[in-house]
């Protein structure tokens, strides 16, 4: 069969290693984001500090090399260091669980809209567009208010706003791989319903499924951060990268490093994420192949 | 175009009335309302406080109760706020967000398109590559971390512009939130009139208009700066709307008396009706900015038929 149709552009079939040689900045980003994840995973356990104990006598005090706080200390006294490993802990973390079900979401819902087609395909859809003049901002405030501040119900809840976007590709790329000849040959074969979507639609989408979600993770990081600044994210003693700015913000006359350094700790992470994505697109997007 | 309008109207009827039953029955279903709180109270005051905002009720009737105030027009007394009203919250608070919203927006506009055209028009060049780089460093700012930037540069070392509060009609205060929100919807706008102009300068009738030797402003102002807007007009639909409810973090920076706080502040205490009244009032922002923002792709591109 794959003699006689064009094979489908899945990520692997594009030497995704050869060609990434002519994309220097996508590794870059990429080892910066590792880096960053690796700290945040060990430096934590090797140090002798730990985010919540106050020291009372080292309040405030500047970066500097000697004396154990790289980066200074907080009004407490907390290694600022540490602290902002912690936010990025949570960042991270909520870039992969938010990302994971909005993703699963969307790309579940667009291509069983794509493949059934006609009045499934119509309402489903009809079901997004409604979904997009829902406020999610206010939506996503209200529901972690009322089911209680928890870490992960405020994932689940950035994770289930997020799928729209990816939905509408999907469907879109879906609509185009279900008149390809194999998704034909496979029909002809007995090939149905869950497991047509499962094992021909969903597998061949997934090159365009990497670079949407890589574009995904930024928006749900800010969100949290955005959550955390105005005080509705992440509780205390638990530091967020959100809710370090916000502290740092009240107290910047007087400390600027304490609003400086998450400023940047974030700004790179949505930097790096921002120029993977566009990176990924420009690599594995088939539309831009010749 | 008026029956175009009428039917758009029509039919975000029922977006807004489900908006309307998620918000209501995501709020009353939660565990916990606005009167049972860790202060106790004798049961009499407690039940006279209910009966007054009808939360006795069964929770059908204070469901269509709340449909029927809406229909005219009317959102409820607050919970939290005494003797306030859900209006007149809004109408207080609300056109501080529009003002500070829609001044960021043009001025967005206004930086945004020139540079994206500039960009695309010397491609591969350092008017391209340094803008560019700018932008994406832009987008990766969040107006929570510029806007208390902005703060310590400009107002708290160079004294230029005041930190913060609300005067009616002073441009000084108004700058920096404007500027704070702005900078990220400019990086956007960049990046979006860059790409389509770039698509837009490779098309046949751009290279008739320079092999006839017009000078590149006419180029670049007559024939391809309208076709390069489409894409920003179907970003800005969504994003104006966005922009407004961001504007949430600008209030908390500068100190603005706008909703968002009010909205904050109410959901932290289950003040439905405020609550319920604002984000109604932002669903009714996104799906008008989404209407406009479609009238006038139809009006920049002539192919695009309302019906």
């Amino acid at each position: 069969m794959c003699a006689l149709t064009n094979p489908a552009r899945t990520p692997w079939r594009l030497r995704v290693p050869q060609r990434l040689r002519g994309h220097p900045g996508i590794l870059i980003a990429g080892s910066v984001l590792l880096l960053i994840a690796l700290a945040s995973l060990i430096l934590p356990a090797l140090s002798p500090y730990d985010y919540f104990t106050p020291q009372l006598d080292l309040i405030s005090r500047p970066p500097m090399l000697r004396g154990g706080h790289l980066l200074g200390t907080d009004p407490l006294g907390r290694d600022l260091l540490i602290r902002v490993l912690w936010g990025c802990r949570i960042s991270l973390l909520i870039a992969l669980v938010a990302s994971l079900i909005s993703v699963m979401v969307g790309v579940l819902w667009g291509a069983i809209a794509g493949y059934a087609g006609g009045h499934t395909d119509a309402l489903m859809m009809r079901t997004v567009d409604v979904l997009y003049s829902v406020p999610f901002v206010p939506f996503v405030i209200v529901l972690t208010m009322l089911f209680g501040r928890q870490l992960w119900l405020m994932f689940v809840a950035i994770g289930a706003v997020s799928w729209l976007d990816i939905a509408r590709i999907v469907r879109g790329e879906a609509l185009s791989l279900k008149r390809r000849e194999f998704i034909d040959a496979a029909r002809v074969a007995g090939v149905h319903g869950a497991r047509m979507i499962g094992r021909h639609i969903v597998p061949n989408l997934l090159g365009v499924v990497i670079i949407y979600a890589t574009l995904t993770v930024p928006t749900v990081i800010l969100f949290e951060a955005f959550m955390s600044f105005l005080g509705l994210g992440v509780r205390v003693p638990l530091a967020s990268l959100g809710s370090l700015i916000a502290d740092g913000a009240s107290d910047m006359q007087a400390h600027p490093h304490l609003l400086l350094v998450p400023a940047t700790v974030l700004a790179t992470i949505i930097y790096c994420f921002n120029f993977l994505g566009d990176g990924l697109r420009d690599l594995l997007d088939p539309r831009k192949q010749a | 175009m008026l029956r175009y309008i009428f039917r758009r109207v029509l039919e975000s009827i029922p977006t807004l009335l489900l908006i309307v039953t998620i918000a209501f029955a995501l709020l009353h279903l939660a565990p916990g309302g606005p009167f049972s709180a860790d202060k106790a109270m004798l049961p009499e005051i407690q039940h006279g406080i209910e009966a007054r905002y009808h939360l006795d009720e069964p929770l059908w009737r204070q469901y269509l109760r709340y449909l029927g105030d809406l229909a005219h027009g009317d959102l409820g007394p607050s919970f939290q706020y005494r003797n306030t009203s859900v209006n007149q919250i809004i109408a207080n608070g609300f056109p501080v967000d529009l003002t500070v919203g829609l001044c960021a927006i043009a001025l967005a506009l206004l930086i945004g398109i020139p540079v994206g055209l500039n960009a695309a028009w010397h491609h591969h060049s350092w008017w391209d590559r340094v803008p560019m780089a700018l932008a994406a460093a832009g987008i990766s700012l969040p107006v929570f971390v510029i806007a208390p930037v902005l703060v310590l540069v400009f107002a708290v070392h160079l004294h230029w512009l005041p930190a913060g509060d609300w005067v009616r009609g002073s441009l000084s205060h108004l700058l920096l939130p404007v500027l704070a929100l702005a900078l990220p919807y400019i990086a956007y706008v960049a990046r979006i009139v860059r790409g389509s102009a770039l698509e837009v300068l490779g098309t046949a009738y751009i290279r008739t208009a320079r092999a006839k030797g017009l000078p590149a402003h006419r180029i670049l102002l007559h024939h391809a700066l309208r076709p390069s807007l489409a894409a920003v007009v179907s970003f800005l639909g969504p994003t104006t709307a966005g922009v407004i409810t961001i504007s949430i973090v600008v209030e908390t920076v500068f100190g603005l008396p706008g909703i968002g706080r009010f909205f904050v502040t109410g959901a932290l205490n289950r003040d439905y009706t405020l609550v319920l009244g604002i984000t109604i009032l932002y669903g009714a922002l996104i799906i008008l900015f989404n209407l406009l923002a479609d009238l006038c792709y139809a009006w920049i591109d002539p192919r695009v038929r309302l019906d």
